[in-house]
């Protein structure tokens, strides 16, 4: 379970150390791909006008020249980038994947207009709309941050005491086991009755759909650790607590982490749902505000944003997860 | 030697164990398996015994009842006359699996029996003797999946040994390594258990190791076990395998067991 989620970002460049030839060929294919999408971005007429065409071909030919430059000059280098070599095919394959998207939506329009947006109609959203973006950005962050951690921290101590005593368990695990499966927008009627504002309800929905992966598997975790550690520790003369908080909690880690990372995928995706109640700016609601409007452009260059940020926290949780696992057996 | 006893106020680094009357048996659910049947036994202090007999027999329960694991269906167990109700650092166990820490490392799995305790600061010094003690000095920042059988079985003692234990109990501790490390280790605990001078008690079911180390061997019975011979080995050490009183000794624990000495 725990091999299946860790990261090797540098398998594929280890395993093919670069020939010392004179160019990174990669380098170059990208620059000639990236080097197309600018001249098919500038050169061909849109169907209709998108703004800020002329930038995104320059934004690309940019990169178009930064490539070219690296293909010529990362031989050269005294201590090659790794991180820029390993990840060489996937700067072709978005070259190709901006060509191609320029082709199909704003050059030849085939793919329907309100539905489809050229990467410039993206562009164009940051540009006109970034302080809207940020503001949605930051109101997030502080109604994600505070459902997260207080969802994670209420799930990981019902999940020890639900792991750790039977009485707990016997009362909590079915109500658990209920609760866990109903989807977040069923607790909107509730929730608008319990909680004393709009804003209280949705951390509750957040925390809701991160606590119960974090409590379910902390609770497993615990139950599942071999009854062995607690005989050894006890002839060492362990008390209950030392059992609890150096025995059973360590040995349940990397369970309590499988469930931290399922608890961060559901807090996004319950993001927008949370976001209906009543808010007045945030990613999700900027996401249902302009999808009413059919601004299809504003909903995918949020929703970039969003995965970026998913993105970004779920490699924070990665490293943490190495550093506080590195005890197990080939995890890093 | 680095064991000697200069922090702890009691003179005697070893204690008796009296196994009284003592029958036990554990509930199945459905039905009741009866595993020790009328167990008597007396060990001196410093005394080192083996109990032998078939695997599954009952032998690691009676060590589960000395440590203060489990209590017996009926009889008592007693240490210098006091009767064992629960676990105490005093009487250790060490199973057949090293069941370190995976978490801890080497230092960290010595440490936890002081740091359960609260000794940390006051005994903490003797982790790095221990270790030494066990031939694992430079190890102390491994963790036990980097570790070989028997380096972790060694970890093992080590941490039983830093608590300065007067009972060791030793649940086929050297069964699953290989016959060589087996070999270093017997010797290595035999060494241990004379500087120490504590009471040891060696589950086994390999003959030899039994005759090799042992002062006293107890022979079981099947399930529910029951003490069918015993036998006080008079040999001093150091002993080698090949000594003729010792095979005669084999031959005849052997048979006790109703197995041929001859393959």
């Amino acid at each position: 379970m725990s091999d299946a989620l860790s990261e090797h970002p540098h398998s594929l460049a280890g395993a093919l150390p670069l020939a010392r030839s004179a160019i990174w060929k990669d380098g170059l294919l990208a620059a000639a791909a990236w080097g197309v999408a600018a001249v098919i971005t500038y050169a061909l007429p849109d169907v209709i006008s998108w703004g800020a065409t002329d930038l995104f071909a320059l934004l690309v030919a940019i990169g178009a020249a930064f490539f070219l430059a690296a293909a010529v000059f990362v031989p050269r280098l005294s201590r090659e980038p790794k991180t820029l070599i390993h990840y060489g095919p996937w700067y072709i394959a978005i070259g190709i994947w901006f060509a191609l998207w320029e082709l199909t939506t704003a050059k030849l329009g085939w793919l329907p207009k309100p539905f489809f947006s050229p990467p410039q109609g993206l562009l164009h959203v940051y540009i006109t709309d970034w302080s809207r973006l940020l503001i949605c950005v930051a109101y997030t962050a502080r109604l994600w941050a505070l459902g997260f951690f207080s969802g994670i921290a209420v799930g990981f101590v019902a999940g020890v005491a639900l792991g750790w005593s039977k009485r707990f368990s016997y009362w909590g695990m079915p109500v658990l086991k209920l609760i866990g499966p109903v989807p977040a927008s069923a607790w909107i009627p509730c929730t608008f009755f319990i909680f004393p504002s709009t804003f209280h309800a949705s951390i509750f929905l957040v925390a809701l759909a991160s606590g119960i992966p974090v409590a379910i598997l902390t609770a497993a975790g615990v139950e599942q650790v071999n009854r062995a550690y607690y005989d050894v520790a006890k002839t060492l003369g362990a008390s209950n607590r030392y059992l609890i908080y150096r025995i059973a909690i360590p040995a349940s880690l990397p369970n309590v982490f499988v469930g931290l990372f399922m608890g961060l995928y559901y807090s996004f995706a319950v993001l927008v749902v949370a976001e209906m109640l009543g808010a007045k700016f945030g990613l999700g609601w900027y996401l249902q505000f302009n999808t009413a409007y059919s601004a299809y452009a504003n909903v995918y260059a949020a929703l970039i944003v969003m995965a970026l940020i998913c993105a970004g926290l779920v490699r924070l949780l990665f490293t943490l997860r190495n550093r506080l696992l590195a005890w197990q057996k080939g995890i890093i | 030697m680095a064991l000697a006893h200069e922090t702890t106020g009691n003179p005697s680094p070893a204690i008796a164990l009296g196994v009284e009357g003592v029958s036990h048996r554990y509930d199945l659910g459905d039905r009741l398996l009866p595993v020790l049947d009328g167990i008597d036994l007396h060990v001196t202090p410093g005394e080192f015994v083996a109990l032998l007999g078939p695997s599954g027999c009952g032998k690691s329960t009676l060590l589960r009842l000395a440590a203060g694991l489990e209590a017996p269906t009926r009889g008592t167990v007693t240490e210098d006359g006091t009767p064992i109700t629960r676990p105490d650092p005093d009487r250790i166990l060490v199973f057949q699996e090293a069941t370190l820490f995976p978490w801890l490392t080497v230092r960290g799995n010595v440490a936890s029996g002081l740091e359960a305790r609260g000794l940390l600061k006051s005994q903490g010094h003797r982790i790095g003797e221990v270790l030494k003690l066990v031939k694992l000095e430079g190890f102390e920042e491994a963790y036990p999946h980097q570790l070989s059988g028997g380096m972790a079985q060694r970890v093992a003692i080590a941490r039983a040994l830093v608590n300065d234990p007067k009972l060791l109990l030793l649940d086929e501790p050297f069964g699953k390594l290989d016959s060589l490390t087996r070999l270093n280790l017997q010797k290595e605990l035999l060494q241990l258990w004379k500087e120490a001078g504590f009471t040891a008690l060696l589950v086994t079911h390999d003959v030899e190791e039994a005759l090799l180390l042992a002062d006293r061997v107890i022979v079981f019975s099947d399930r529910p076990a029951r003490i069918v011979a015993e036998v006080k080995v008079e040999k001093p050490h150091p002993r080698r395998r090949d000594d003729a009183e010792l095979i005669a000794l084999r031959r005849q624990l052997l048979e006790t067991l109703g197995v041929s000495h001859d393959v």
